[in-house]
This record gives structure tokens, C-alpha cells and sequence, in this order.
């Protein structure tokens, strides 16, 4: 595979919610090891965007492709992208009636056929690495939110992903608890991990990014560098959306 | 911002093959390959079925008060004539012949004040006092004895003013006494939360049927030989009574609904306990489970058929008290069909409402934590 | 305070019932006690597993009418759910028809009265089905008339005794070829393919255990006769009517709660289970089941209760439940108030066993949570 091929490629995406038109003519390239920051006003299709890589939405128009398989209306090859790409929700969508290391050590076990003990390990390290082995006997509804969103990571990463999806994963957390996913997913990015993150945490982009996009009424309005994209909003639309959300 | 003029230009509609009734089909009819086998079962079953209903109950069907006709039918066709000729003893019993515009009015009264009831913004203090007029009228045009009125006596009542008053009655006075029950399970006081929990988990763990047959027959042997207590009463207590434990029940989850801060904020002013149940819980509780009451006005409305077992001619009574004439007995399935209808239309039609009312009430109250 | 005021009251209310029972008793000799059980009742049963002739004790009476209500509850039960299932499930399909069938079965069956459809379903099942003399062959020896259903039963050899007894060693093997499925999964992470085995042993065992017993084929089977269709075992409409009513309108509650059971797990869960490849079926056996059945099981089980007590309507079609024979023992002895009690005792007693059992399963599944 060439190495300098993107992994993720969108073209002449679109995609409708009834007559709604959710996604417009999106074409988007995402490199190996790339950290992208997609951010813009609510309603402006960008949770819709990174749904639609792992199928979660189904696009009507354009192609995408995903580490060379190309998405189509053939389950097969939407469960393989799904194998490789890693999607870390808002509302984390850990499953309540398992503990926490059975929540991480599902995937390994029924999905990548990996023995139980193997799996456990896997899933055990996973959740050291994300700094919350300690809990791994505890059920979710006993965790904070801050640690249930760890947990999300750790089952996202115990597949072993290509590519990290993350949906406003800070939006649904108390502010204290912020900085202990940020800081996890931070150490992601210094790994080399391929990310894409929808998010409003302006802190995050200007550090790991190295593309901040924004979009807005479904379309790619601007792209740039961190430090390009904040220091010169070329857009009316990103110059508007820059002033209420960045701190004075 | 949505809606500017850059924004709609950039819209386009989906692609024709993805919007239309060719894609509704394909997506609601023949998704996958059971979905298409359900949709051809069930459309060839249609197809067959439709008609021949239609010719029984409809084109071949005698609908005037024929017998002979009727009779030369032999099942191929609905006779509704059965209906013609019996409707007034199904739909009022054996209330006297002459004397029935009496339980007609007094239905149609109450059915005006229930109209009446039904919008949010009517729940004023007048609708008690229609209420109160409305009720009494009801009775005394059921049973007379004044104003002119020939006496009618409650044995006789029957048919759907029966159904209607034994619904209203047990409903309205169950209510009151479901609270107080309510109240007692979540009180202090071991006796009282013991008794009442004991009321309410023997009375919800057996039949309605046994407390009719309670009513029936143990009731007037517990009464002094002189205190004649006739039988409509004590079916009436003994559904209000049945009833009166489902209704703590629904209370009790209203109450507990409400978030503990609307305790401590009463008790923290200094209310004592019955100002604060009176003032503050019970009014938000039961505003809470109206749509719960609501349904149970529904369930009370069907458990009302089971005074047949008890001899007494609801309208499910009555309707084998007019299949139990030999001339018209094998037409009996019209008569169901009839009464299954009625039952339905007004069933059906409360339940509609409760879910309507749901909806209307729930944009009043507020959740806790969240703002408007 | 309160609490003696009302302790108070309740004890005269209770002394002026006593009173006054005992009183209207001794006027019109009726006895007291229950001696009347050990009596022989005098009346006949139509139908029932329990042998009982008119010369046996009301209590025997009883009993048999309380097998009755258990017999018809049961069948009731099972038929409620299967249906009850599919028709709650066919509310959530994607196909317009489908959905549109299910939600006019549940609209309609839960709007008119029970007792309405029991009377129906009998009066259909008695009037409009073919006299026993000329009736409705469903299936080789399998006849449908006014005289209900006839099916053909095994006459009793030794060889049905076996196999029935191997039965359930067939089941426990299947299950122990399930458990070494799941340990082969956790050791190597495939899962063997167990179904059709599992199958073969569950129905192979009682199949080996009749041959063994002498391979018995002779069957009682019902023939028509100039009278009526005897031999075979049968059903009788007054059973079929019961029966088929109370699954009918139970499944329509039951549709309703394995609706919400469904729709109750949030739409993230399927998603995050989608978003790390579990393929449908696994996330919704491994997701979304366990979630859902904690859902729907405690108002399924009030369900159970409803129909068992829905079933004391068999006074209005005749079927000799425990009820029914109640009323026909107090029109006889007229000891209503003993009698009345006993049936009283009887739904309290299956309602309190059922709410312990509800009671612990829920401790069991609750979700723990801070």
C-alpha cells in the first residue's frame, strides 16, 4: 500500500434526511497519521460527516473510500471498515450490563476471534494505557463521566483501529472531568494515531491538530492549518463562528 | 445561520430514485427478502379476504327488521336486521319501553359534560359544579320517583347507561379513596402503612369476578336484615372498592415522582404535613398521573362487562339477553359485531384522548433540571 | 394517635360485620366452617386431568377446578407470549403491512372487553363449526366440530414412558454441548457451530429411548361414529374458547410491553456495537436482548398474573375452573363466605409466589449502578 495514499477519501459526498440536504458536494482527503479538528455550528453536518465514514449514516451520492475499501451497500465491506476505524461517541454508549473490562474485551472476542484470556489481557492493557485499569471490575453506572468516556477509548482502541472517530466526545462531560479525556487523547495523537475529531474544544485544535476544518449548512467552508486557520479566518462564516466560540 | 439565501441555493432535492412512492415501496415493502414474502402473504390474503367481507357484511346483507329474509340467508350474508330489531334492548336493557328517552337523555348529558372535561383549559372550578348537577340529573332520570317521573327500580336499569354509571360512579369515588390509600402506604405510621399496604396487595391479587361475587353474595349477609341494600349498590361499591387499589397504586407513582426537593422546600417554609400533601404534592401528583387516570376510566369502562356474571344486563348482558330469544339466537355474530363496535368506538376513542393528553400536559410540566 | 383511632374503627367495623353475618347465618340456616368440604359435593365436572366423580369431597372438587384454571393459564400462557412476541416485534418492521397488521391486532384486541371476545370465540366455536356427526378434517385423524378438537394420542406402553424419561437427558445434553461451545469460543475464539447437533441430541434421545422401549406405534384415534367422534383425546370448546380468547387478548398487552422493551434500549447501543463490528445478530443477542428483557420482564410477568386471573371468566362459558366450580358449590351449600375465601386464598397464594419469584430475578439482573 502506498504510504502516501490517503486513508480516508471522500468525494462528491452527499447525503439527505428526507428532502433535508444534510452533506454537500463534500470532498475530503485524510492522510496516514493526520490529526483532523472538524468544528462548526450545530447543524452543520459534521457529526453527519464522520458517521457516514463508518456507515453508521448512509451517504445517497460520492464515493468513500476507507484504507483502500471502498464503501458500498455490501455489508462485507462495511463490517471491514469497521474493523478499522475506531468511533468514540458523546454520550460514550458503554454497555451498561457488562463490567468494564467485559465492555473493552467484546470486540477482541467475538469480532476478531481472539480467545477470552488473550482478549482480557489485551483489554487490560488497553485500560492501563488509558489510565483506568484499576476500575476494570467495576460496572459503567458506578463511573464518573470523565472515566466512562476512558473506557469508550479503551474499547475503541482494543480493535486495534487504523483511524480514531471522535464525536464531540468532551460535549456531554462536567468540566472538570475535560481535561483527563483531552490529556488521554492527546497521548493518541503523540502515538501517531490517524484522528478525526468533531469537537468545540478550540484548545485541543490549536495544539494536536494539524488541519482544523469548518463547516457549516453541510459543506466544507474552510481548511486550514491550526495556526493559518486561527490566526486568518479567510471566511465571513468562520470569522462569525470564531467570535462567539473562542474565549475573549 | 440556516435559512440564508447562500445556504438554500446550495440545497438541492435527493436523487429521483431515492425519493417518490417507488422508493417508499422499495423501502417499505420489499426491503429484504422476508419483507417481500410478508408483503405478497399478506396482499394475496387481502386480495381473497376483502371482497368476501365486503359481500357478507355489506352488498348481500338484509339491513331492515326482516326475519324472513334474515332467515333465508343461512350465514351467506350479515343480517342486520337482528340490530334493527333489537338495538333498544341491547343498548338499554330492560329499562321500561316507553320510559327509555329517560336513560337517552341522561346519556347524552353525561357525554356533554365529559366533552366538556376533556380540554385542559375547561379545569375550572365550574366543571365541579356541572359535574355536580350532571351526576344527580343522570340518576334521577334513571330512577324517577320525582318531578313526575315514574319510578323505575335499579333492577331494570341496564344496557349502555348501566355501563356509564357503574364507569362514572367507580371512577369518581374510587379516586378520593385511592389517594387517602396512597397517602397511608407512604406514611410513618407502621399501622396504617400495614393496613394499607395489606388493602391494596389482596385487593390487586385476586379477580375481579370474586369481589362481584362478594358483592353478590356475602355483602347482604353482613348487613342487618334491615338495611336492604339493593344489587346495583352493591356492585357499584364493589367495583369502586376493586378499583380503589389500582387507583393508590397510580397515585403512589405519582407521588413518587415528584423530586424530594418539593418536600424539603415545604417543610423548610414550615408547612405542616397535610398543608404541604394539599397544597404542594397532591396538586403536581395528580396532575402527573392524569393520563394514567385516564386509562384506567378506560379499563373500569371493560371490567364493567363482568356484572353479567352477576345477573345484571349491562350491555354485554343485555346483548345475551337478546340473543336469548330463539327466533334471532343464530344471529348472533352481528349482535357481537354490534356491541364490539360500541365498546371499541368508545374505547378506542379514550385512548386516543389519554395519549393526546399525554402530550398536552407534558409540555406544562416542567422536568426537574431542566429550564424553559 | 391517629393509629388507635383507627385501629378503633376498624375493630367495631369489623364486630358489626361479625355480628350481623352471624346473625342473617343462624336465620337462614346456613352453616359455618368448613366442615362442608370434607362432604361429598354432588355435582359432575366436565372436564379436567384431575379424576374426580360427584361422590368425591368439595375440597377434591376444588382441587380439581384449581388443576383447571393451571391447565388453561398455562397453555394460555405460552400461546400469549409466542404470539404476543412476533405480533410486538411485526410493530417495530420496516414493512408498512406487516406493522400496519400489528398495530390493528393490539388496537383492536385492547379495546373491547375480555369477556365479550371469550362469549364470541364460544359462540363461534359452538355454533358455526360443523356438528360431530360431519366434522372439519384438519389433518388425517385430526377432527373439529362442536364437540371441540380430537387429536390422536399414543395409547401408553412402555416404550413412551422411556422416552419420555430420556427427554430430559436429551435437553441436558444439548445444554452441555452449548457449555462446551462457549469454553472452545474463550479458549480459541471460534465458535463451533452447535446447533444441529444440539438438535440431534435433544430430539435423538427420547427418539432412542422409544425405540429401545419396542418402538410402540399404536395410536388411539379418533373415528367418526353415527353419533359423534370418539377415541383420540380431545379439547373441549369450552377449553379451546378459553384458551384461544385469553392468548388473543393477553398477546396484545404483551405485543405493547416487548415494543417498549425494544425500543427502551437506547439507539447508542446498537450503534456503538455497530461502530466496533459486531455483526446484527451478535449485538442484538449480546447487546440489546439483555438490556430489553430487563425491561420487559417484570410487566410481562404481571401479565402472566392478569391471565391467570382473566381466567376465572370461564363462569360465563361454562369451563369448570376454580371459580366456576365455586359457583356452582355455593349455589349448592350456600357457604358463600367460606367458599369466597378459599378462591381468594388460592390467587393470593400464586400472586405472592409470583412476586417473590419477580422479586428475586430482579435483584439478580438489576444493572449496578453508584
Amino acid at each position: 500500500m502506498n504510504a502516501a495514499a490517503p486513508i480516508i477519501e471522500l468525494a462528491g459526498v452527499n447525503k439527505w434526511f428526507g428532502k433535508f440536504h444534510a452533506l454537500k458536494d463534500i470532498d475530503l482527503q485524510i492522510a496516514r497519521g493526520e490529526r483532523v479538528v472538524v468544528c462548526g455550528p450545530s447543524g452543520s453536518g459534521k457529526s453527519t460527516l464522520i458517521r457516514c465514514i463508518n456507515r453508521l449514516e448512509e451517504n445517497q451520492e460520492g464515493r468513500i473510500v476507507v484504507d483502500g475499501i471502498e464503501l458500498t451497500e455490501d455489508l462485507r465491506s462495511v463490517e471491514r471498515i469497521r474493523r478499522e476505524v475506531g468511533m468514540v461517541f458523546q454520550q460514550f454508549n458503554l454497555f451498561p450490563h457488562l463490567t468494564v473490562l467485559e465492555n473493552v474485551a467484546l470486540g477482541p472476542q467475538f469480532v476478531l476471534h481472539t480467545p477470552r484470556r488473550d482478549a482480557e489481557a489485551s483489554a487490560l492493557q488497553q485500560l492501563e494505557r488509558v489510565r483506568i485499569g484499576d476500575q476494570a471490575a467495576k460496572y459503567p453506572g458506578q463511573l464518573s463521566g470523565g472515566q466512562q468516556q476512558r473506557v469508550a477509548i479503551a474499547r475503541a482502541l482494543c480493535m486495534r483501529p487504523k483511524v480514531m472517530l471522535f464525536d464531540e466526545p468532551t460535549s456531554a462531560l462536567d468540566p472538570e472531568m475535560v481535561k483527563e479525556v483531552l490529556d488521554v487523547m492527546l497521548e493518541l495523537a503523540t502515538e501517531g494515531m490517524t484522528m478525526v475529531v468533531v469537537t468545540h474544544e478550540m484548545g485541543f485544535a490549536r495544539s494536536v491538530a494539524d488541519r482544523v476544518i469548518f463547516m457549516d449548512e453541510g459543506r466544507i467552508v474552510e481548511q486550514n492549518p491550526p495556526r493559518e486557520f486561527f490566526a486568518n479566518p479567510r471566511n465571513e462564516r468562520t470569522r462569525d463562528f470564531l467570535a462567539k466560540v473562542l474565549p475573549r | 445561520m440556516p435559512g440564508t439565501a447562500e445556504a438554500l441555493a446550495g440545497a438541492r432535492l435527493p436523487p429521483v430514485r431515492r425519493r417518490g412512492p417507488w422508493a417508499w415501496a422499495r423501502a417499505n415493502l420489499f426491503a429484504t427478502v422476508p419483507s417481500t414474502i410478508a408483503t405478497v402473504v399478506f396482499a394475496a390474503t387481502l386480495a381473497r379476504a376483502l371482497p368476501r367481507i365486503a359481500r357478507w357484511a355489506v352488498t348481500g346483507a338484509v339491513w331492515s327488521a326482516d326475519y324472513d329474509a334474515c332467515r333465508q340467508l343461512a350465514y351467506r350474508a350479515a343480517c342486520w336486521g337482528f340490530v334493527a330489531e333489537k338495538h333498544r334492548l341491547i343498548l338499554f336493557g330492560r329499562y321500561p319501553y316507553p320510559e327509555q328517552w329517560r336513560p337517552l337523555v341522561g346519556t347524552l348529558l353525561v357525554v356533554a359534560a365529559l366533552g366538556a372535561s376533556a380540554h385542559p383549559r375547561c379545569w375550572r372550578r365550574w366543571l365541579v359544579a356541572v359535574w355536580a348537577v350532571v351526576l344527580p340529573a343522570f340518576l334521577v332520570l334513571m330512577g324517577g320517583g320525582v318531578l313526575g317521573l315514574t319510578p323505575v327500580e335499579t333492577g331494570l336499569w341496564g344496557g349502555l347507561p348501566l355501563t356509564i354509571l357503574l364507569t362514572l360512579v367507580g371512577v369518581s369515588i374510587s379516586i378520593p379513596i385511592g389517594v387517602v390509600l396512597a397517602l397511608a402506604r407512604r406514611s410513618k405510621l407502621p399501622f396504617l402503612r400495614a393496613a394499607a399496604t395489606l388493602y391494596i396487595e389482596m385487593v390487586r391479587g385476586v379477580p375481579l369476578i370474586t369481589v362481584l361475587f362478594v358483592a353478590s353474595f356475602v355483602m347482604p349477609l353482613m348487613l342487618p336484615r334491615q338495611a336492604r341494600i339493593d344489587v346495583l349498590t352493591r356492585i357499584a361499591a364493589g367495583i369502586t372498592l376493586f378499583q380503589a387499589a389500582y387507583m393508590a397504586e397510580v397515585v403512589r407513582g405519582g407521588l413518587q415522582a415528584l423530586p424530594r426537593g418539593q418536600h424539603e422546600a415545604a417543610a423548610s417554609i414550615g408547612l405542616s404535613w397535610w398543608q404541604t400533601q394539599r397544597r404542594v404534592i397532591l396538586p403536581q401528583a395528580l396532575v402527573l398521573v392524569i393520563p394514567s387516570f385516564v386509562n384506567s376510566l378506560l379499563s373500569v369502562f371493560m371490567d364493567t362487562s363482568l356484572v353479567t356474571v352477576v345477573s345484571m344486563y349491562d350491555l354485554t348482558g343485555a346483548l345475551r339477553l337478546a340473543l336469548g330469544d330463539p327466533r334471532w339466537r343464530n344471529f348472533f355474530l352481528e349482535g357481537y359485531l354490534f356491541v364490539g363496535a360500541v365498546y371499541f368506538t368508545c374505547c378506542f376513542g379514550m385512548s386516543r384522548y389519554s395519549a393526546w393528553l399525554e402530550r398536552r400536559l407534558g409540555r406544562w410540566i416542567s422536568r426537574p433540571g431542566t429550564s424553559r | 394517635m391517629v393509629q388507635l383511632a383507627l385501629a378503633a374503627a376498624l375493630v367495631l367495623a369489623a364486630a358489626f360485620l361479625w355480628t350481623n353475618l352471624r346473625e342473617n347465618l343462624a336465620s337462614r340456616q346456613i352453616r359455618s366452617g368448613f366442615g362442608f368440604l370434607r362432604e361429598p359435593a354432588g355435582f359432575a365436572i366436565g372436564e379436567g386431568p384431575v379424576p374426580y366423580t360427584p361422590s368425591d369431597s368439595y375440597l377434591w372438587a376444588l382441587a380439581a377446578g384449581v388443576a383447571n384454571t393451571l391447565r388453561a393459564s398455562a397453555v394460555g400462557i405460552v400461546l400469549a407470549t409466542i404470539v404476543g412476541t412476533l405480533v410486538g416485534v411485526g410493530r417495530l418492521s420496516r414493512n408498512v403491512l406487516v406493522r400496519g397488521a400489528s398495530t390493528a391486532y393490539v388496537e383492536t384486541l385492547r379495546n373491547v372487553p375480555l369477556l365479550l371476545q371469550l362469549l364470541a370465540w364460544y359462540l363461534v366455536l359452538t355454533e358455526l363449526l360443523p356438528e360431530g356427526t360431519d366434522p372439519v378434517r384438519l389433518a388425517p385423524h385430526v377432527f373439529l366440530s362442536k364437540d371441540g378438537l380430537q387429536l390422536p394420542v399414543p395409547v401408553w406402553a412402555r416404550g413412551w414412558a422411556l422416552a419420555l424419561a430420556a427427554l430430559p437427558i436429551g435437553l441436558l445434553g444439548a445444554w452441555a454441548l452449548f457449555r462446551w461451545a462457549r469454553s472452545r469460543r474463550e479458549r480459541t475464539g471460534h465458535t463451533p457451530q452447535v446447533l444441529w447437533p444440539a438438535l440431534l441430541v435433544a430430539l435423538g434421545a427420547p427418539v432412542l429411548a422409544w425405540l429401545a422401549g419396542g418402538a410402540p406405534r399404536e395410536l388411539d384415534v379418533p373415528e367418526v361414529t353415527t353419533f359423534n367422534v370418539s377415541g383420540g383425546v380431545g379439547m373441549t370448546p369450552e377449553f379451546l374458547s378459553l384458551v384461544l380468547g385469553l392468548s388473543a387478548f393477553t398477546a396484545a398487552y404483551i405485543a405493547e410491553i416487548v415494543r417498549s422493551g425494544i425500543l427502551a434500549v437506547p439507539r447508542g447501543q446498537i450503534e456503538a456495537a455497530a461502530a466496533i463490528g459486531l455483526s446484527h445478530r451478535r449485538a442484538l443477542r449480546l447487546v440489546v436482548l439483555p438490556q430489553a428483557l430487563r425491561v420487559i420482564v417484570p410487566p410481562l410477568t404481571s401479565q402472566y398474573l392478569n391471565l391467570i386471573k382473566n381466567s376465572s371468566l370461564a363462569v360465563a362459558i361454562g369451563y369448570p375452573d376454580l371459580v366456576s366450580i365455586t359457583n356452582t358449590a355455593i349455589n349448592q351449600n350456600g357457604q358463600a363466605l367460606e367458599s369466597i375465601l378459599l378462591i381468594m386464598s388460592v390467587y393470593l397464594t400464586i400472586n405472592l409466589l409470583t412476586a417473590l419469584a419477580m422479586g428475586w430475578y430482579n435483584r439478580r439482573v438489576a444493572l449496578v449502578e453508584r
